[in-house]
């Protein structure tokens, strides 16, 4: 089967999109899926540190597309999980390095090898987006329970939604329930509420995705972790299956109306 | 150099813009393209381009990188059409259509503000998301919600059915008559004329309301109901 390319955008920057696609990638490959992530972040790469795989690099995406080296060069494996593969960003090169022709010309190549393809985009809309979006079939809006992400997220999913990206779905990260119950941060209902597509995970804010994160072992490898537990939801409703959503807050009224609100019971 | 204008004509359809180029070397037909481009950034921003190339034999290197320049410049080349089947096979490599439901000629037809009068209305049938904004010369109705950080501003009257929580403007000209409806009137800042209203806060039962320019010369909202 071909892969699914799935692109991680925000429009903000710093809401986690880098985190988002190392933990789907790793939850994915431990559920024995195919996996290659893409940092199409030239110029500020972190998806290979926080994998922890920074000092395996040789190659590069901007390598390949200048013909330096084949594709495969540029593909490292994980440690732990043989079918997990980065091809990591160019750290010092300029960013019109690469196009939108040329992430698609790498990415058709790799469909055909895994299930999956996840590009971590950069902040913004300008070309580095465009780049890491032109070859997507389907598209995860990540941002925070706080206004100016959502707003840009609102920007990011009129954009695809004028380039027929098909329907964008969301992540909502870095969402503390007990700032919620004191009405001190946006509820998910209200992020909804405005940006009106579909929720694919809430992901809590925890530590642990820091700490996980410094030490090169993204937190879906935890299995205590509330975070890494909803990244791992998140990647079995990649692949289709129907995960009831975390119940964050014990009382759970407030993830009733969540699960009313995006028609999962 | 020559008039590169004349190689190009622009027409609306229903998907977009289609943009036919007259024949021509082709460096001379992508350089008259983006040289019009350049010229309309604000026009052409964002939209959706079908490009006609006529007898253009193109490579996927051609269009590659006139589908780069033109993504660079936020224009989605989503269609090539042409009459060589050379062409038309590099734009389904590149995964571009090549055909589109060809306008009907009355659909085609360009109107110009100036032949319909002011009493013309833009209708958009959609959720204005962040970052857009409609200027229009005349009245603007919106089917969907404008969100925060939209942003309207019409000569004439306002009407949204849905939400307003964006920045809306009515009789920009100076026009005090006019007046913005919406079924929730929350809007960031809302403006009739030159008065300006930034308090209107957002209601827990909303209720459609009209906003508009009082006898003593300020801005009110009262309840829009259909026997006023
Ligand atoms: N759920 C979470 N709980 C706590 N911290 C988090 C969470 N998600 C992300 N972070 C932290 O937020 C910071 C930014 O995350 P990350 O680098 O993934 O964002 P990004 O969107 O990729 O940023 P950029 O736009 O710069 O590429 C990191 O320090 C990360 O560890
Ligand atoms: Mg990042």
């Amino acid at each position: 089967m071909p892969a699914q390319v799935i692109t991680l955008t925000s429009g903000k920057g710093g809401v986690g999109k880098t985190t988002a696609t190392a933990n789907l990638a790793v939850a994915l490959a431990a559920e024995k899926s195919k996996v290659v992530c893409i940092d199409g972040d030239i110029g500020l790469r972190n998806l290979d540190v926080i994998l922890g795989l920074e000092n395996r690099i040789v190659y590069d995406l901007v390598d390949v597309i200048e013909g330096r080296c084949r594709l495969k060069q540029a593909m490292i494996r994980d440690k732990k999980l043989p079918d997990l593969y980065l091809i990591p960003a160019a750290q010092t090169r300029d960013k019109n390095a690469i196009s939108a022709s040329d992430m698609m010309r790498v990415v058709k190549d790799l469909r055909s090898d895994f299930d999956f393809v996840l590009i971590d985009s950069p902040a913004g809309i300008e070309r580095g987006f465009r780049n890491a979006i032109a070859a997507a079939d389907r598209v995860l809006v990540v941002t925070n329970p706080e206004v100016s992400a959502v707003r840009d997220a609102d920007r990011v999913i009129g954009i695809l939604e004028s380039e027929e990206k098909g329907p964008a779905a969301l992540i909502l990260n870095r969402l503390n329930p007990a700032l919620v119950k004191s009405k001190d941060m946006l509820s998910p209902e209200d992020v909804l509420d405005l940006l009106a597509v579909e929720l694919i995970g809430i992901v809590p804010e925890d530590e642990n995705v820091i700490i996980a994160s410094n030490r090169g072992a993204p937190v879906a490898y935890d299995a205590k972790s509330r975070a890494g537990q909803a990244f791992r939801n998140i990647a079995k409703r990649l692949k289709g299956e129907t995960v009831p959503f975390l119940d964050l807050e014990a009382q759970g009224s407030l993830w009733e109306r969540i699960q009313r609100l995006t028609g999962r019971k | 150099m020559e008039d590169t204008k004349s190689l190009l004509q622009i027409k609306g359809i229903r998907d977009g813009l289609l943009v036919s180029i007259d024949d021509a070397p082709w460096e001379q037909q992508r350089s008259a393209l983006l040289t019009q481009v350049d010229s309309q950034p604000a026009f052409f921003q964002g939209a959706r381009l079908a490009l006609d190339v006529m007898t253009q034999v193109l490579k996927v290197d051609d269009l590659a990188e006139l589908r780069d320049q033109l993504s660079e410049r936020g224009i989605f080349l989503w269609a090539v059409i042409s009459e060589s089947p050379t062409t038309e096979k590099t734009a389904q490599l590149l995964g571009l259509a090549t055909r589109i439901s060809k306008p009907r000629p009355e659909e085609a037809r360009q109107f110009s503000i100036a032949d319909l009068g002011e009493e013309t209305a833009l209708l958009l049938n959609r959720t204005l998301r962040s970052g857009t904004r409609i200027e229009f010369p005349g009245h603007v109705v919106i089917l969907g919600d404008v969100n925060p950080g939209a942003e309207i501003i019409a000569e004439g009257n306002i009407i949204i059915w849905g939400r307003l929580r964006g920045m809306v403007r009515a009789g920009s000209a100076g026009n005090v008559a006019a007046v913005i409806c919406a079924l929730d009137l929350s809007p960031t800042q809302l403006r009739i004329a030159d008065e300006v209203a930034t308090t209107l806060r957002p209601r827990i039962d909303p209720k459609p309301e009209m906003a508009r320019i009082n006898e003593h010369g300020k801005l009110q909202s009262e309840n829009w109901s259909p026997d006023r």
